[in-house]
């Protein structure tokens, strides 16, 4: 007879227990298909040098960084000191892909405040950006020695993404 | 004065000629009713609760170029379909395929439906029989109360 009055109670718990789930949840983070699949290939020109070109190939058999940003994007500015930390840290080749944007305005932008890229592929028309399932920038993906996604860190990256995450995760890639 | 009005009407004429004119919404009527067709089963990344066919994000732009562009190389409507959910997940579908990880999904509704029957059949199962044996969950003692006071007011 007692355990009658529990269900509503229990009931309750579980509701509760969605409640607190779902309010956790970033509807924003979509979780990409593409972790663990080739990164797809491109060949683009360069922002700083447009006669050369940039092409995921060429980084094979590297770990590689590889960053979406634009001089548009405001949390890209939030970002940028952490790419600039990660840079100085020399523990990857820290690729950006400067996306729907204009070579002058990357340049002004690079220009105030650092270039943390080694090498900057430029997509003018969002083309590659689409390809790669690019929704909002800033994203970031590590793509390991074979050429294949291994993580993708939608947003800004945060200093505790970089360090309990993003490095951790190159180093292992690193010794395969 | 003459030259006035004719003035006005030249400076009339010129501000409709500034305003842009309306661009095409397509070149192809038939490609477009198809990209809206599709797209419209398809959730926009940037705005997740509109359709592609209605955002006007800049990405919903863009896909819907390329989605066009598919549509004239003559692409079905599953390879269009598969290049959408290989760049952005099932997520850009609003109806999600039946697979494994969307049974409790799809299922569940009907589910918690069967449970709902099931506890309302048991439920009256039960209370039928209580009725039909006549036990009303009264001691013999309040039952004879009952009995007394109803005699009482039959009086």
């Amino acid at each position: 007879m007692k355990a009658k009055f529990l269900i509503p109670l229990a009931l309750f718990g579980i509701l509760v227990v969605f409640l607190a789930v779902g309010l956790r949840l970033d509807p924003h983070e979509v979780p990409s298909p593409l972790i663990n699949k080739p990164a797809p290939a491109f060949k683009v020109t360069q922002l700083e040098q447009p006669e050369l070109q940039f092409s995921p190939e060429d980084l094979k058999g590297k770990v590689w960084l590889f960053n979406v940003w634009a001089s548009w994007c405001v949390a890209c500015r939030q970002e940028h000191p952490v790419l600039m930390e990660f840079a100085r840290m020399q523990v990857a080749p820290l690729v950006g892909l400067d996306y729907k944007d204009q070579r002058k305005d990357a340049f002004g932008v690079l220009r105030r405040s650092g270039n943390p890229y080694d090498i900057i592929a430029f997509d003018g028309d969002g083309r590659v950006g689409i390809d790669y399932g690019v929704y909002g920038v800033p994203e970031s993906y590590v793509i390991d020695k074979a050429g294949v996604i291994r993580y993708k860190h939608i947003g800004p990256i945060t200093t505790e993404a970089l360090q309990k995450t993003i490095i951790p995760l190159i180093n292992e890639l690193k010794k395969s | 004065m003459k030259y006035l009005y004719a003035l006005l009407l030249v400076l009339v004429a010129c501000g409709s000629a500034w305003s842009k004119e309306a661009t095409l919404l397509a070149d192809d009527p038939v490609v477009e009713q198809r990209l809206i067709a599709i797209s419209e089963e398809m959730r926009c990344l940037v705005c997740q609760n509109e359709s592609l066919a209605g955002s006007r994000a800049d990405l919903a732009l863009d896909l819907r170029r390329e989605l066009r562009g598919l549509i004239k190389q003559g692409k079905t409507d599953d390879e269009i379909k598969e290049f959408m959910v290989s760049r952005y997940g099932d997520f850009v579908l609003y109806r999600p395929p039946v697979k494994p990880t969307t049974w409790v999904l799809w299922a569940g509704p009907f589910g918690l439906m069967l449970v709902g029957v099931v506890a309302l059949f048991v439920y009256l199962r039960r209370r039928n029989s209580e009725i039909g044996t006549g036990t009303s969950g009264l001691t013999e003692e309040e039952s004879q109360r009952v009995e007394a006071l109803l005699k009482e007011g039959e009086k």
